[in-house]
């Protein structure tokens, strides 16, 4: 009896909590869930995305794909994409971070003048690149051209299309860095800083010993999801260049885009789909393990 | 959590600023940063005031007329009003499904009074990582199927499904730090959970919650591929999405570009200075382990 009455008082108290987690289950169940199972079962058929029927083909997707000049290409370029990403915003991200903390400069105006282009949409800014940085015509490129310089837009030549979409993609997203950077940075202890300089330690040794070791953690947390977010880089890429030119820009986002949407491959579209989920949960490991410390224990 | 304290006294390593060569050095590359920074932004402004053919001629000359004719044509041409409604009502849509489930969610998560707390973490953890293009194909013959395609308040309710993982872990950090003893006071005088919720947590919560707020509205003004895929009458665009479909229509007259460029800059970068301490408090408790 009594043990009856403690259960049924548990379960009252434990109904509030299940209530409350039903909105985000059910709007992440809707979305991203259920969808996500689709496109797994999705990638094993052929499907143009209209028909009713998905008729069951196994493999066949994979092995077209391994077999799939394109594919590699895009796989390729999002490798080269993320050597990019872990490096040329981290450095210069890292660099203002610390000169703004260190020297300690006027940390909110910079911090706000770093953030515009962050928070402006990728269309605007491809816009606004497009055409007053790499237009013939209007732009800074078109200036320098009847300047007499020999210089054309980095989009239209295939060896050099990837690293101007990346130039642009990296110009929005540095400043955000620099803003987590800062706020890692400003939590140095102050007593270690102290002692360091009492030691007569020098801006690299101070660097290396004191502000590196102690934003780690937040370093390492961004390399991952700068990993996770190079494999799922979609938008700068499609509205600077689609791809193209002759898919020396394509990444398996705007590949599986084009699968879909222009050739109505959809199962095929799922099958590169399904490769970069996996890439990203291989990540998602990593991003789980080094997080674990701050939200399960 | 560090000392609040030392750590605000870290942007002081020295005890007197000296002017020196190193600092003259550091100035001069944050300076030539915040150029590059602002450079493109500042050429668009200057030439939305230029006709097409003095844009042609030299992008780097000055105006010969403060006229504000190219905006006024842009806006009616690009019908940019029509565009900033439909981006109003797709970002209000996802802020209110954010926040709910964000808020809720990141109560049961900070709380951890039920067991499920373990799986749905783990759960939403993936979730950060897990592509668009995972879902996209589904999400877009389900929203065919409900005949929503081009219901710009579902789409914004898909684009907040899409981004809670972040938003409920920001909100966790903030119903943890709210006092374990508050909600027992409340309890022995007989407050339920909910009212726990409504009455004690969330107020003092509503700080952090005006911070998920502006992450998720951000997000979701400027997303592209969900709302591109997801709205595909020009009636339903909103105001990225008129701009993107300007630039197709008038790629031959510069001045309508660069003006509609301006129109796009201007008002984010004006909330964004009005709400810089939300933006910068949420992208840092978001990253920054501490």
């Amino acid at each position: 009896m009594y043990k009856t009455r403690y259960r049924k008082d548990v379960r009252e108290r434990k109904l509030p909590y299940h209530l409350l987690s039903l909105p985000a289950v059910l709007l992440s169940g809707a979305v991203v869930l259920i969808p996500a199972i689709q496109t797994i079962y999705a990638a094993f058929t052929k499907w143009n995305g209209i028909s009713k029927t998905k008729e069951w083909i196994g493999l066949q997707n994979f092995q077209e794909l391994f077999s799939d000049w394109v594919y590699w290409k895009a796989v390729t370029n999002n490798c080269k994409w993320t050597l990019l990403f872990v490096t040329v915003p981290v450095i210069v991200a890292m660099l203002a971070a610390v000169l703004i903390a260190y020297y300690r400069i006027g940390h909110k105006t910079f911090q706000a003048i770093y953030l515009v282009p962050y928070i402006l949409a990728p269309t605007t800014n491809a816009i606004i690149w497009l055409n007053i940085i790499f237009s013939p015509n209007a732009g800074l490129i078109g200036f320098l051209q009847r300047a007499g310089w020999d210089i054309t837009s980095p989009l239209g030549n295939m060896s050099t299309a990837l690293l101007g979409v990346a130039m642009v993609d990296i110009w929005h997203y540095w400043g955000f860095l620099t803003v987590i950077f800062l706020a890692a940075l400003r939590q140095t202890p102050h007593d270690q800083l102290e002692s360091a300089q009492l030691d007569g330690a020098n801006g690299w040794k101070l660097f290396f010993n004191i502000y590196l070791p102690n934003i780690m953690p937040t370093v390492s947390l961004m390399l991952v999801l700068i990993v996770i977010y190079s494999f799922m880089t979609y938008d700068y890429i499609y509205l600077l260049t689609m791809g193209g030119p002759a898919h020396s820009t394509e990444v398996l986002s705007t590949y599986a885009y084009s699968l879909a949407f222009s050739a109505f491959k959809f199962g095929k579209a799922a099958a590169v789909s399904l490769s970069m989920g996996v890439i990203g949960s291989v990540a998602a490991f990593f991003y789980t393990w080094l997080s674990r410390k701050e939200v399960v224990e | 959590m560090r000392n609040k304290r030392s750590s605000r006294k870290i942007m002081q390593p020295h005890s007197k600023r000296k002017i020196t060569v190193p600092f003259c050095i550091a100035v001069s590359v944050l300076v030539l940063l915040a150029v590059i920074a602002l450079f493109p932004l500042a050429l668009v402004v200057l030439n939305s005031f230029k006709t097409h053919t003095q844009i042609m001629t030299n992008p780097f000359s000055w105006p010969t007329s403060l006229s504000l004719d190219n905006y006024v044509y842009t806006w009616t041409t690009g019908k940019f009003g029509e565009g900033f409604i439909n981006s109003i009502k797709l970002t209000s849509s996802a802020i209110i499904a954010g926040v709910i489930g964000s808020s809720t969610m990141g109560y049961v998560l900070a709380t951890r009074r039920v067991k499920t707390w373990r799986p749905l973490t783990l759960y939403f953890m993936l979730a950060t990582t897990v592509p668009l293009q995972m879902f996209m194909l589904p999400l877009y013959t389900t929203f065919v199927d409900l005949k929503l395609m081009g219901n710009v308040c579902a789409v914004g309710v898909a684009i907040a499904a899409w981004n809670l993982p972040m938003p409920i872990f920001l909100m966790r950090t903030y119903f943890l730090k709210v006092p374990y003893e508050l909600e027992e006071a409340a309890r022995i005088d007989g407050a339920n959970t909910f009212h726990v919720l409504t009455k004690v947590i969330m107020p003092i919560v509503s700080p952090g919650i005006i911070t998920v707020a502006c992450i998720i509205g951000l997000f979701s003004w400027n997303e592209y591929l969900l709302t591109t895929t997801l709205l595909q009458n020009e009636a339903n665009f909103t105001v990225t999405l008129k701009f993107l479909n300007l630039n197709g229509t008038f790629s031959r007259d510069f001045s309508v570009i660069m003006a509609g460029a301006v129109i796009m800059v201007i008002p984010m970068v004006l909330v964004f200075l009005l709400l810089q301490k939300r933006f910068v408090e949420g992208m840092s408790n978001g990253a920054v382990k501490g």
